[in-house]
C-alpha cells in the first residue's frame, strides 16, 4: 500500500511540473512583445528585457519561475488591475470559489445520495421516476442555465434573494450559485447511487442475507449502502473537476470575484493578460491533479481490489 | 441397405416444429438495430434529434428572414424606419384563423414564431441557424476526432510494451490538463472565434476515442483471427485497420453520441464567456449569451435556444445509452 500511494504521489508531481514547464513555455514564447514599443525605445525595452531576465535560457527561467511559485508569487498581471501583484488577487478569489463550489459539492451529493437512495427503495414509484427527471434534468441543462432562471425569478421577479453576489449577506448570495452549480453534481450522484442499490439489491449476497433472516434497515445499512457507496467516490472526482468549469460562467453571471471569473476576465477581455493565464492554468492543473489523486487514493483504501489490480499496470 | 425414396417420408405439418427465435443466430447489427428500436427511450432520442438536424436546415429557409437581417418597415405616416425591436412571437394567419383580432401594427403581417430580438432580427431563423452551426462545430470535430483518437488507441494497444507504455504516458499528461486551461492558452494564439473552438475540442476530446480504441484493442487481439492473419503474413497495417477496426465500431459509436453533447456544450460554453462565435454569426450558446443579456426586457429571447440545447443534450444521451446497451445486451433483455 505503501508503495502504491508513493508511486501514485510521483506521478501526479511529475505530470504537473511536465505541464507547468509546457504552459510556462507556450506563453513565453507567444508571438507580440510585453512592452508598449510606442512610449519606449529599443534600448530600453533591450533594458527592460534583460532586467527581467527575458533574454535566459527558458530552463533558467522556468526554474526561477518556479523559485517565486514556490514562495507563492505568480508575479504581477499585465493588464488586469492595473498590474496588482497576482498573489493577494488569487488568494481572495481562490477563497470565494472554494465557499461556493465546497458548499455545492455538499449540496450536491448529500441531496443526491438521499435522492438515489430514495428512488432505489421505491423502485418504479413516484420517488424514482422522479430521480430520473432529476437526473435527466442535470444532464440536459447547463448549470449558468439554471442561474439564470432562479436569478430571473428569485431575485428580479420576486426580490428574495440578491440580484448579484454580495459578501456582506454572504449566506443569501450563495444560495443561487450553490444550489444551480450543485444541480449537475446532485443528478450524476442520484443516477449512479440509484443504479448501484440496484443492482446490489438484486445480487446473491443480499438474497443470502435476507435468507438468513435480516430485513429492514439493518441489510440496507450494512450490506447494501456500504458497497453502494464505494463506486460513488468514483465519479464525485470528475464531478468536482466539471465544478471547477462550470463555475466559470457562473461567477461571471452572478458577479462573484472568483478563479472562474479571474480566468474569464484574464481571456476573454481585449488584451489577455498572460501573467494571470499561466497562474491560473497551474492552479487549475494542480487543483485537478490533485482531486484526481486523492479520490484514487481514497477509493485504493475503500476497496483493495484496486491496489492488487493496479501492480499489473492498467486499470 | 434399402434405398430410401421421397415417398418413404410423411410431412407431419409444421405443429411440432418450434423455432427457437430468441435465441436464433441472427446477423450482429440486426440484432443491435433490433434491440435499439425495441427501446422506447431510444426511439424518442433519435427522433429529437433528427427533427432538430431537419429543423436546423430547413428551418431557416421557412422564414423569409435572413439570420442577420434586420426587419424594417416605413412608417407610412412620418416615413421613418422602425426595426422591429423585440416583438413578441406572432403568427398572423394562425390569428386569423382562429378568429382573432388582428393587430393594426405595422409589423402586423409578418410571421415571426419565435418573436425578435433588441435588433430587429428574426428569432426562429437565428435559433435554427445556431443550432446547425452548434451541430456542424460537434459533428466535424468529433468526426477528426474519432479518426485521430481511434488511430491512436489502436497503435497503442497492437504494440503494447514500449510502444504502449510512452503513448499511454502521453495520454496520461495530456489528459491532466483540464480543458479550461487549453482554452485559454489556445487563447493566447489564437483569434477568438469558431477556429478557437474547433481546435480546443480537438485537442481535448481524442482522448476518450483513444482509450476505448485501445481497450477494444487489447481484448480483440488476443482472438484466433489475429493470430491467423499474423500467421498468414498479413502485415501489422492490415491487422490494425482491415482486421480490428471493423470490430471496434460499435463502442466507438457509443463514445461520439456522449462527445457530441459534450461538444455542444462546451462550444456553448465557450460562446457564452466570449471566445466562441462572434457576432453577427450565431450559435446556441452565443444566442443563451444573447437573450441573458436581454432577460430583463425580452425575457422569451432566451427560451428557445436553451430548449433547443436541452433537446439536444437529451436526444444525444438517450440514443447514446440506448446503443450501449444495444451493443453489449445482457441476458435478460432478449
Amino acid at each position: 500500500m505503501k508503495k502504491y500511494v508513493f508511486k501514485r504521489i510521483l506521478t501526479a508531481v511529475i505530470t504537473l511540473l511536465i505541464i507547468t514547464f509546457l504552459l510556462f513555455t507556450l506563453v513565453r514564447i507567444m508571438p507580440g512583445n510585453p512592452f508598449p514599443s510606442e512610449r519606449m525605445t529599443d534600448e530600453a525595452i533591450a533594458a527592460k528585457r534583460e532586467e527581467m531576465g527575458l533574454n535566459d535560457n527558458i530552463f533558467v527561467q522556468f526554474w526561477n519561475y518556479m523559485k517565486n511559485v514556490m514562495k507563492g508569487d505568480f508575479g504581477k498581471g499585465t493588464s488586469l488591475y492595473n498590474g496588482a501583484p497576482i498573489k493577494t488577487v488569487l488568494g481572495k478569489s481562490l477563497a470565494n470559489s472554494f465557499k461556493i463550489g465546497g458548499i455545492a459539492i455538499l449540496l450536491g451529493t448529500f441531496v443526491g445520495l438521499v435522492l438515489g437512495v430514495v428512488a432505489a427503495l421505491n423502485r418504479d414509484k413516484f420517488m424514482d421516476v422522479f430521480c430520473s427527471v432529476v437526473s435527466i434534468l442535470g444532464v440536459c441543462v447547463p448549470a449558468y442555465v439554471f442561474l439564470i432562471f432562479l436569478q430571473y425569478n428569485f431575485a428580479y421577479k420576486t426580490t428574495l434573494l440578491p440580484y448579484f453576489f454580495d459578501s456582506r449577506r454572504f449566506f443569501e448570495s450563495t444560495i443561487i450559485p450553490s444550489v444551480s452549480m450543485s444541480l449537475f453534481t446532485m443528478s450524476t450522484i442520484a443516477r449512479f447511487t440509484r443504479n448501484e442499490m440496484v443492482e446490489i439489491m438484486d445480487s446473491d449476497y443480499v438474497l443470502l442475507a435476507e435468507s438468513k433472516g435480516m430485513y429492514g434497515s439493518k441489510l440496507i445499512t450494512r450490506h447494501v449502502l456500504r458497497n453502494a457507496l464505494i463506486p460513488v467516490v468514483t465519479v464525485l472526482a470528475p464531478l468536482v473537476v466539471d465544478l471547477l468549469t462550470g463555475a466559470l460562467v457562473v461567477e461571471k453571471i452572478y458577479g462573484i470575484q472568483g478563479i472562474g471569473k479571474l480566468m474569464v476576465d484574464a481571456i476573454s477581455g481585449e488584451g489577455i493578460d498572460y501573467n494571470y493565464v499561466l497562474a491560473l492554468g497551474i492552479l487549475y492543473s494542480a487543483l485537478y491533479i490533485g482531486i484526481m489523486l486523492i479520490v484514487d487514493l481514497v477509493y485504493g483504501l475503500l476497496d483493495p481490489r484496486i491496489r492488487i489490480s493496479s501492480k499489473g499496470g492498467d486499470k | 441397405m434399402t434405398n430410401y425414396t421421397e415417398k418413404d417420408f410423411v410431412l407431419l405439418g409444421e405443429r411440432d416444429i418450434q423455432t427457437d427465435t430468441n435465441f436464433a443466430s441472427q446477423p450482429y447489427w440486426r440484432g443491435v438495430f433490433k434491440r435499439f428500436f425495441a427501446k422506447k427511450r431510444s426511439v424518442v432520442g433519435l427522433i429529437i434529434v433528427l427533427v432538430i438536424i431537419v429543423l436546423a436546415f430547413f428551418g431557416p429557409l421557412l422564414s423569409q428572414n435572413g439570420y442577420r437581417d434586420i426587419t424594417s418597415v416605413k412608417d407610412p405616416e412620418t416615413g421613418k424606419e422602425i426595426v422591429a425591436r423585440g416583438l413578441d412571437p406572432q403568427i398572423p394567419w394562425l390569428d386569423k384563423l382562429l378568429g382573432k383580432e388582428a393587430d393594426d401594427g405595422l409589423f402586423a403581417d409578418k410571421t415571426f414564431l419565435f418573436g425578435t430580438d433588441d435588433l430587429g432580427r428574426d428569432l426562429w431563423t437565428r435559433t435554427w441557424y445556431g443550432a446547425r452551426v452548434s451541430l456542424l462545430i460537434a459533428f466535424v470535430t468529433i468526426f477528426i476526432d474519432v479518426i485521430i483518437g481511434m488511430t491512436y488507441g489502436l497503435v497503442s494497444g497492437y504494440f503494447g510494451g514500449a510502444v504502449d507504455s510512452v503513448m499511454q504516458r502521453f495520454v496520461e499528461i495530456a489528459n491532466s490538463v483540464p480543458r479550461l486551461v487549453i482554452v485559454s492558452v489556445l487563447a493566447i494564439f489564437m483569434p477568438k472565434g469558431i477556429g478557437l473552438v474547433i481546435v480546443a475540442l480537438l485537442i481535448t476530446e481524442w482522448i476518450g476515442m483513444s482509450k476505448i480504441a485501445r481497450a477494444e484493442m487489447l481484448k480483440i487481439k488476443e482472438m484466433e483471427y489475429v493470430l491467423a492473419g499474423r500467421t498468414l503474413g498479413a502485415s501489422n497495417f492490415s491487422i490494425i485497420f482491415k482486421d480490428v477496426l471493423p470490430n471496434t465500431v460499435g463502442p466507438i459509436i457509443t463514445q461520439v453520441m456522449f462527445s457530441i453533447p459534450t461538444a455542444i456544450f462546451t462550444e456553448a460554453f465557450l460562446s457564452f464567456v466570449g471566445v466562441g462565435i462572434m457576432l453577427p454569426e450565431c450559435s446556441v450558446g452565443s444566442l443563451i449569451e444573447d437573450g441573458f443579456n436581454n432577460i430583463t426586457t425580452l425575457p422569451y429571447q432566451i427560451v428557445p435556444p436553451i430548449i433547443v440545447l436541452a433537446l439536444l443534450m437529451l436526444g444525444f444521451n438517450f440514443i447514446g445509452d440506448g446503443l450501449r446497451e444495444a451493443l453489449a445486451p445482457k441476458l435478460d433483455d432478449m
